[in-house]
């Protein structure tokens, strides 16, 4: 007769020397991590009801479902029961031929030459802010000697409303790129500096000292302990940046442009063109969306690590 | 569990260390408050390859002085030599172990692991010497683990390995195995243990646990105010016992239970121990 063979510490074998699961289950060497994937009950699953939230492309669709009751709500209201005036708010419809009479424009810089300078300015402005808000925010977060100079000055020149710089930029810079450029690059500086000031200055001490004990310093330890323990701090304020680098945008347009969706919204507004408004309101909601999905689809995978 | 001595990198020598007349005095936070001595006159020698454990109630200066072995705090006086040349800052002479495994959650076993590798290692052999000590604290097969994803015990085993890898002539460990259970605690006793019979390297560690200094150490230092100071006196070395026996000991042990109860006095616990007369 075989009998059971258990090699003393091991788990319990058949003759083989194959583990029988079932004489194994307190087998707990060590303190091994349990992947609960793997625990095979034997039992098959219910069948589960359809469940829109568990896949993404489920999440998705329901995400789509409020802007599709709004339009279908301001198509109603707008072309089927006439409560406002086509002056007042045209219906979608109408916005739609707007954006097909502007893509093919003649008179003026087509809907996607706006589209392709706001875009430009919002990326030039936020790059640059960007970089300047982490460089100062590092150097506030990271010296005491650095917090104790700027952080004053730079609280305070934070508090100054954006429009605020305008004049002076345009005196400064007069009415090119580089003012609206600079415009939004303040607007991005901010949080960017707030955060990752505030990242850095939080970070777990007792990290930073282990990074000490085993011989990191000064650079090495910013960027193999420091930077990575920010990181999610700073990839927030980067997607905060980016929010705020549209609004400036609009602000930097709107006062003084030939060109951008700030200049059509003003332009349209000039000319009663209710219709373009709405256009180039919708077309700020759907690029500002676009870029904060991609900052997140970024933000996801360099978190995937923590 | 296997013990083979890792061969890839070698060993520092274990290091002996001298402390000569240490003290260290921590300044007043604020104007009109006042300085805190917590250290003074401390001596003590260690050889090379020996291990001593320090106690003391809380608050009395162990931790403080094995920063200072490490390099990460300095003696206001006297000094800490490592073998023969003063410690300044850290070095790679010697690797702490804190009392927090101190992982950094970004980074996989095997890449903490090799944070404690001593700059300039050739990569081959410092991923060979990662994976060899990851197998010897008994995680080899959790290698490309996060922290997140490992019980504190395992962390703690991580932390060890890690202090491993700078091959260092002092190891130094904060409490390092005060913030885990019981049976997970007598393990890791063990495995240290056997760490150190593969590479013997000095060990100072740090301990709250009178019965874990008794089974580690070779002799272990009571730190304390002197008898009958008032409070708020600097800390010196109170009682020094040279454990009896060689390792691995028998945690029941009569005389061990007699050295114990004399250990636990000196921390200001009666141990309600009886003598029982030898016959």
């Amino acid at each position: 007769m075989t009998i059971l063979g258990s090699t003393g510490t091991g788990p319990v074998v058949d003759k083989d020397g194959r583990p029988l699961r079932a004489l194994n289950q307190f087998d707990t060497r060590g303190d091994q991590p349990v992947d609960p994937s793997s625990g095979d009950t034997g039992r098959p699953s219910p069948a589960r009801r359809w469940n829109p939230l568990a896949t993404r492309w489920g999440r998705v669709g329901l995400g789509l479902v409020v802007p599709a009751l709004l339009l279908a709500l301001w198509q109603l209201a707008t072309s089927v029961l006439g409560v406002f005036a086509p002056h007042q708010l045209p219906a979608p419809t109408a916005v739609w031929q707007a954006a097909v009479e502007l893509a093919t424009w003649e008179v003026g810089p087509t809907l996607w030459e706006h589209l392709q300078i706001s875009t430009q300015r919002v990326l030039l402005g936020f790059a640059l802010g960007s970089v300047l808000g982490l460089a100062v925010g590092a150097l506030v977060g990271l010296s005491r000697l650095g917090d104790a100079l700027l952080s004053g000055t730079f609280g305070a020149v934070r508090a100054v409303p954006s429009l605020g710089w305008v004049p002076l930029l345009i005196l400064w810079m007069g009415i090119n790129e580089d003012s609206k450029v600079t415009l939004i690059a303040i607007g991005a500086f901010f949080p960017v500096y707030t955060t990752v000031a505030s990242a850095l200055r939080h970070v777990d001490q007792h990290l930073v000292e282990a990074g000490r004990a085993y011989g990191l310093r000064g650079t090495s330890l910013l960027l193999r302990v420091q930077l990575p323990a920010a990181t999610p701090a700073v990839v927030s304020g980067l997607r905060l940046a980016l929010a705020q680098s549209w609004l400036f945008l609009v602000a930097a347009e709107l006062i003084a442009s030939s060109m951008g969706l700030g200049f059509l919204l003003m332009d349209s507004a000039n000319n009663g063109r209710t219709d373009r408004i709405l256009l180039a309101l919708v077309m700020l909601a759907l690029i500002g969306k676009l870029t904060d999905a991609l900052i997140g689809v970024v933000e996801k995978r360099l978190l995937r690590r923590f | 569990m296997a013990i083979t001595s890792p061969t890839t990198v070698r060993t520092h020598p274990a290091h002996p260390v001298s402390i000569r007349d240490v003290g260290r005095t921590f300044p007043a936070r604020d104007r009109g408050g006042r300085d805190t001595p917590v250290l003074a006159g401390v001596d003590l020698e260690v050889e090379a390859g020996e291990i001593v454990a320090l106690i003391g109630a809380s608050g009395c200066g162990k931790s403080t002085l094995l920063r200072q072995i490490s390099g990460l705090d300095t003696p206001t006086a006297g000094q800490i030599l490592v073998d023969g040349t003063p410690v300044r800052g850290t070095d790679e002479r010697s690797a702490v172990a804190f009392q927090e495994p101190r992982l950094l959650p970004w980074r996989t076993l095997a890449q903490n692991v090799a944070l404690g590798l001593p700059r300039g290692t050739d990569k081959a052999a410092g991923r060979q010497r990662v994976a060899e000590l990851l197998e010897l604290v008994g995680l080899g097969e959790c290698t490309q683990y996060r922290p997140r994803q490992i019980s504190g015990g395992m962390a703690q085993r991580t932390s060890l390995a890690r202090a491993l890898a700078r091959n260092p002539g002092v190891l130094v460990l904060d409490e390092p195995f005060g913030a885990l259970d019981a049976l997970t605690r007598l393990r890791m006793q063990d495995l240290l243990l056997d760490v150190h019979a593969a590479e013997p390297t000095t060990v100072v560690l740090v301990t709250h646990d009178v019965d874990e200094a008794l089974y580690l150490a070779d002799r272990v230092v009571l730190l304390g105010r002197p008898e009958g100071a008032p409070r708020g006196t600097a800390s010196t070395v109170r009682t020094i016992v040279t454990v009896p026996g060689t390792r691995p000991r028998d945690r029941g042990d009569a005389e061990l239970a007699h050295l114990r109860a004399g250990l636990l006095e000196g921390l200001g616990v009666h141990a309600h121990h009886q003598t029982t007369p030898t016959p």
